[in-house]
């Protein structure tokens, strides 16, 4: 599915957050969203995926292409997991294929098969807080893929987790991305981030939020590996580029409450 | 600091600072003070130094405890008043909670129901028993009503405040996974709110019974109310005091069983 986000503008009660976003994602890229905090990143995903109505503009899908068996084309990864802390793993995964007209035995095979893919076969009837951060990141994953989505959003899915988690599931990410030639858009404030999993990094600037460059980055994703030169380079050039910002970032009071 | 300490220095304990702050809990404690305390009073009792009349012994309740049941009034005055606390309860719960979700989920009803609650939770219920009286009549009806909106009030309170709790990144999820609206209250809000609801429970159900007793004092022929009162009527305060008993055994009994709900419907916390 190609996805159109056409002249998108937010505002919030006074704060402006995005002005005149315009850019596409192609089918099978995974673009990252960066920028320092407070420059709408969340809420252009949130615009991206239907959760936020924009106060300007829209965002077009502009073909129906889907994966087969898409239960929920865009689909949400979530920084904070958002698990049902009262289901276990599978019932949490079921939660979402149950309102869809899947029999109990389809139902059961795509739950089995996403906690295959992300190795949490042996933690189906686990509860949420038995889990540690990487694994409940794990289940929001798996639960993404189990309803199939065209396009996977995720807002910063490893920023709730420590440093050892994080390069873990980073190579998990960058395997499933290469493997599954999945669409995405991935936020994030970490460049590393960015420059390990995304085609197109998308660079905003603050105040409000606007497109300050798109930056391609033509290494396969299947290549990619940790300390690459190239990668290095890429990983600089965005620095150069979001460094001013993030240093008024810094500096800024939060007028918002 | 040097790391050469000097070799002859004498050494001290570093001294545990920690300590207290940290109660624990005993069974063997919290029996053994019910039998020192039944201990002092029959005592007390024995040696005349508590009077009969004000205070009747502890042997003398359990005669009278035993009288009741073997004449099979105490069932008489148990079921009834069982029966009122059970039918109030449900009826002001039901009633709460469906008010409280729709005060909970709904703009429309947020401020009304905000308001009028507010408004009407502080009348004392019992004032409102002859009102109910002049309504329904002197029989069941009047009671049931009392204590259904003196548990109608503090359900709806705990409703909607279990219901605002509800993580809002839970309700996102649901809906950013397309689920129906009857799904994400089901399956999201409901969950989410019942721990509120559950210790809401505690507090309606300790209501419901300060008013079964306050209504059955003020008219009924049968109840532990009522049997109270005569009882007190009468100067046997050796059945007033079991009469107290039962109430007592009663309020314990509602608490395990709100305990065994928490813990079915709340093993996953
Ligand atoms: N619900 C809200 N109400 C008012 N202002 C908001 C709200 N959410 C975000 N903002 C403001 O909009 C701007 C962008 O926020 P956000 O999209 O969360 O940024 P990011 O995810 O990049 O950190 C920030 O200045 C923030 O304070
Ligand atoms: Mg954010």
């Amino acid at each position: 599915m190609r996805l159109h986000i056409k002249n998108v503008s937010h505002s919030y009660d006074q704060v402006e957050a995005l002005r005149d976003i315009d850019f596409g994602i192609e089918p099978g890229e995974v673009v990252a969203l960066i920028g320092p905090s407070g420059c709408g990143k969340s809420t252009l995903l949130s615009i991206i995926g239907g959760l936020l109505k924009p106060t300007g503009g829209e965002v077009l899908m502009c073909d129906q292409a889907k994966p087969e068996g898409c239960l929920n084309p865009l689909t949400y990864v979530f920084q904070d997991f958002a698990l049902l802390p009262w289901r276990t793993v599978a019932g949490n995964i079921s939660l979402v294929l149950e309102d869809h007209a899947l029999s109990k035995s389809e139902r059961d095979d795509r739950i089995a098969e996403v906690l295959a893919q992300t190795n949490l076969s042996d933690f189906a009837d686990a509860y949420p807080k038995q889990l540690s951060g990487g694994m409940k990141q794990r289940v929001g994953i798996a639960r993404a893929l189990a309803v199939r989505p065209a396009v996977l959003l995720m807002d910063e899915p490893l920023s709730a987790l420590d440093a050892q988690t994080r390069i873990l599931l980073l190579d998990e990410f960058s395997d499933m991305f290469a493997r599954t030639g999945m669409t995405a858009v991935y936020v994030t404030h970490n460049l590393n981030e960015a420059v390990r999993l995304a085609h197109k990094v998308v660079a905003l600037r603050r105040r409000p939020g606007t497109i300050k460059e798109i930056h391609d980055i033509d290494v396969p994703i299947k290549d990619r590996v940790e300390g690459m030169p190239e990668l290095i380079a890429h990983e600089q050039a965005l620095w150069a580029l979001i460094r001013d910002e993030a240093i008024a970032a810094d500096k800024e009071l939060e007028h918002v409450a | 600091m040097s790391r050469d300490v000097e070799q002859g220095a004498p050494a001290s304990l570093v001294r545990f600072r920690a300590t207290g702050f940290n109660p624990k809990s005993n069974p063997v404690a919290a029996w053994a003070s019910f039998v020192v305390v039944i201990a002092l009073w029959q005592l007390g009792s024995s040696t005349g130094f508590i009077s009969e009349l004000a205070m009747p012994s502890p042997v003398a309740v359990a005669k009278a405890l035993w009288q009741l049941i073997v004449s099979g009034d105490l069932w008489l005055h148990l079921g009834a008043s069982l029966q009122r606390l059970v039918g109030g309860w449900i009826m002001g719960t039901v009633a709460g909670l469906v008010v409280g979700f729709l005060v909970g989920m709904f703009t429309w009803a947020r401020s009304p129901g905000v308001a009028l609650v507010s408004a009407l939770f502080p009348i004392p219920k019992i004032a409102l028993l002859p009102l109910f009286i002049i309504w329904f009549g002197i029989g069941e009806p009047s009671k049931f009503a009392t204590i259904a909106f003196g548990v109608f009030f503090p359900t709806v309170i705990n409703t909607f405040g279990g219901v605002d709790n509800v993580q809002r990144n839970l309700i996102r999820m649901g809906q950013s996974f397309d689920l129906p609206m009857t799904s994400v209250v089901r399956k999201i809000i409901l969950p989410g709110a019942l721990p509120t609801i559950l210790s809401g429970f505690r507090i309606s159900s300790s209501i419901a019974i300060i008013l079964l007793i306050a209504a059955e004092m003020i008219g009924a022929q049968y109840g532990i109310g009522a049997l109270i009162l005569a009882a007190g009527n009468l100067y046997q305060t050796d059945q007033l005091i079991a009469g107290v008993v039962v109430l007592s055994l009663m309020g314990l009994c509602v608490s395990w069983l709100l305990g065994r709900l928490d813990r079915w419907l709340l093993g996953w916390r």
